[in-house]
């Protein structure tokens, strides 16, 4: 894999695989991979793919979804392409309750352009756009996805778990095969958040950006459902 | 084929849409191509399509670029603004061969400008508009019974070289009403040729990726080769072009669209006076008529180019002639509209010259 020693990305791709393949769903899936590190998301995937502009994957899977309502459709973002430049494409996506997967890796840095701050950077992180730590006077504040999202009425789930631990990691497969089966259901618009680490850019070894996702992004980024199925159900 | 009916230009270039087999339709609010959305919104629901009102035009490009993907006869329409900001999508349409198409009702510009009808985006929509080598198949209908008739010209080049294809007109040929008879049967897009390369179920397929991006060294100039000779393959085959009285000749008018009709009329006033006047008129803009303008220029010494411009086009026409000709320019930008006095005018000093 390209994916850096220590990333969340391979654990994530690995969940996201495993779940087409336990649902049966792998051979009517398409997969949107954004521009950021996993634009090599392509490549590991055993299912149709394509690669959109930076932030528009939202807007790709609705076009899709549409035509081909008989495929299941996953858009895979970082927090750069998803709550940056893609945020408009990302709430009305939502609000029109499109009938799509969001799989949303939150590590609260710009990976592949070498570590440059995100709307997900936490206040005091640095970057190599906020070399002192975030001011949020001056760079204002992060922005929590899961919450942001959770004031429509569109989405049928929204949960934010995390990849630091092996409970953890086995939550977050729960959480992404839910959101695939909330598609397969026909319920609407489901999105996983999920806490990554990223060693290289947060200049941290991998033991210590998994103490870092603990101490610093769950306190800032609670765990937990923000939209659950069942009030769709309903 | 079905009876002649009068219809608005923009609402014949949507039922053109929708008989060439368009199913999926996303847009944005602008004038002067609202009633583009606005039919497409009652009537693709009637032949099980798609109409979406996307949250922008960045987003509206980017809905067909997922539904071209996975097969489907796509459009989307807007104007100058917001043609620049679907640029950014057209050129990754292009990257990654979607046979997209799109129309540009041209408003006065530049920034917001107004909603007069102009030329001023030939530049805009000629040169790509967006980053990197890429061309788009540009065709300037001037009648509404063109804007109802073309758009199935630009499906079927679209698919034949899979490459992004668009309609140039301007907020004139959006607005008014003429009578329009369709010269083709309705598409019925789930009797067209599988396409090779959409995407969808597997079935036991090999996977298939759709990218506009390739990292690895060499490869990008490798595929923008590809690209080009695609583009090669478009001008010698794909020329359209309208040539009126061009052989006893010695003032030759160059004009397309609106400007073009206006020419024909002055050209009209100007022979009944004893004035030789030609018009060439280029119907695609992207291949431009090079070669015959060429040919032209050889024996019609004098050539006024009219556009509801500043001057755009004209650059074609100067390289299209190698210096053979004496080149004039008239135009009006932003929303102004020539007359065919005033061209007919601009003519007679010409010829005095």
């Amino acid at each position: 894999m390209r994916y850096c020693p220590g990333c969340g990305h391979g654990v994530i791709h690995r969940l996201v695989a495993e779940a087409l393949v336990e649902l049966k769903i792998r051979e009517r899936t398409i997969g949107i991979a954004p521009v950021g590190c996993s634009v090599f998301a392509d490549e590991y995937f055993n299912c149709d793919m394509i690669q959109p502009a930076h932030g528009r994957g939202p807007a790709v899977a609705t076009g899709m979804k549409r035509v081909r309502p008989d495929c299941i459709v996953f858009s895979y973002q970082g927090d750069g392409d998803l709550a940056s430049i893609g945020m408009a494409e990302t709430i009305h996506c939502a609000a029109r309750s499109e009938n799509v997967t969001i799989i949303f890796v939150n590590n609260a840095i710009f990976g592949m352009t070498g570590g440059q701050m995100a709307p997900t950077t936490l206040p005091g992180m640095r970057s190599t756009t906020c070399p002192f730590g975030r001011d949020p006077k001056v760079a204002g504040n992060p922005i929590r996805v899961c919450e942001l999202l959770s004031a429509l009425d569109g989405p049928a789930y929204l949960e934010r778990v995390a990849v630091n631990t092996p409970g953890n990691v086995v939550k977050a497969r729960k959480a992404i095969k839910k959101a695939f089966q909330v598609q397969m259901d026909g319920l609407g618009f489901s999105l996983v958040e999920i806490l990554s680490q990223c060693p290289t850019d947060w200049a941290l070894t991998p033991l210590q950006s998994i103490q870092k996702i603990k101490d610093e992004m769950i306190p800032y980024y609670p765990l937990g459902v923000f939209r659950s199925p069942d009030e769709i159900k309903k | 084929m079905g009876e002649k009916k009068l219809m608005k230009g923009n609402e014949a270039l949507a039922e053109g849409a929708v008989r060439a087999g368009c199913r999926f339709f996303a847009g944005y609010p602008i004038t002067p191509q609202n009633e583009i959305p606005e039919y497409m919104s009652w009537r693709l629901p009637e032949v099980e399509g798609t109409f979406i009102q996307a949250e922008s035009e960045v987003a509206a490009i980017n809905m067909l670029y997922g539904a071209s993907a996975c097969g489907a006869r796509v459009m989307t329409s807007s104007s100058g603004p917001g043609i620049s900001l679907k640029q950014e999508g057209i050129s990754y349409t292009a990257s990654a061969e979607l046979p997209i198409f799109y129309a540009n009702i041209v408003r006065g510009g530049p920034g917001l400008g107004n909603i007069a009808p102009s030329q001023g985006d030939y530049f805009q929509a000629t040169r790509g508009g967006g980053h990197g080598d890429y061309r788009v198949f540009v065709i300037a209908p001037n009648s509404v019974s063109e804007m109802g008739n073309f758009p199935r010209m630009c499906y079927d080049i679209a698919e034949k070289y899979r490459t992004v294809t668009m309609i140039l007109a301007d907020g004139l040929l959006g607005q008014m009403m003429e009578p329009i008879e369709y010269d083709f049967e309705p598409v019925d897009p789930t009797k067209l040729p599988l396409k090779e390369w959409a995407l969808g179920k597997q079935d036991g397929r090999p996977r298939r990726v759709v990218r506009s991006y390739d990292l690895r060294p060499g490869y990008m100039e490798k595929h923008t080769w590809k690209l080009v000779e695609k583009y090669k393959k478009i001008e010698e085959n794909e020329v359209r072009y309208e040539a009126t009285m061009v052989d006893d000749a010695d003032i030759l008018i160059v004009a397309y669209g609106t400007c073009s009709r206006i020419s024909k009329a002055a050209l009209s006033l100007g022979r009944k006076e004893n004035l030789k006047i030609g018009l060439l008129r280029p119907i695609t803009l992207w291949p431009f008529p090079m070669k015959v303008l060429n040919d032209l220029a050889s024996k019609i010494k004098k050539i006024l180019v009219v556009e509801m411009s500043a001057g755009q086009m004209i650059e074609d026409v100067k390289l299209s002639i190698e210096g053979k000709a004496q080149v004039f320019f008239h135009g009006r930008p932003a929303g102004g509209i020539p007359t065919e006095v005033e061209v007919l005018d601009v003519i007679r000093k010409i010829h005095g010259e």
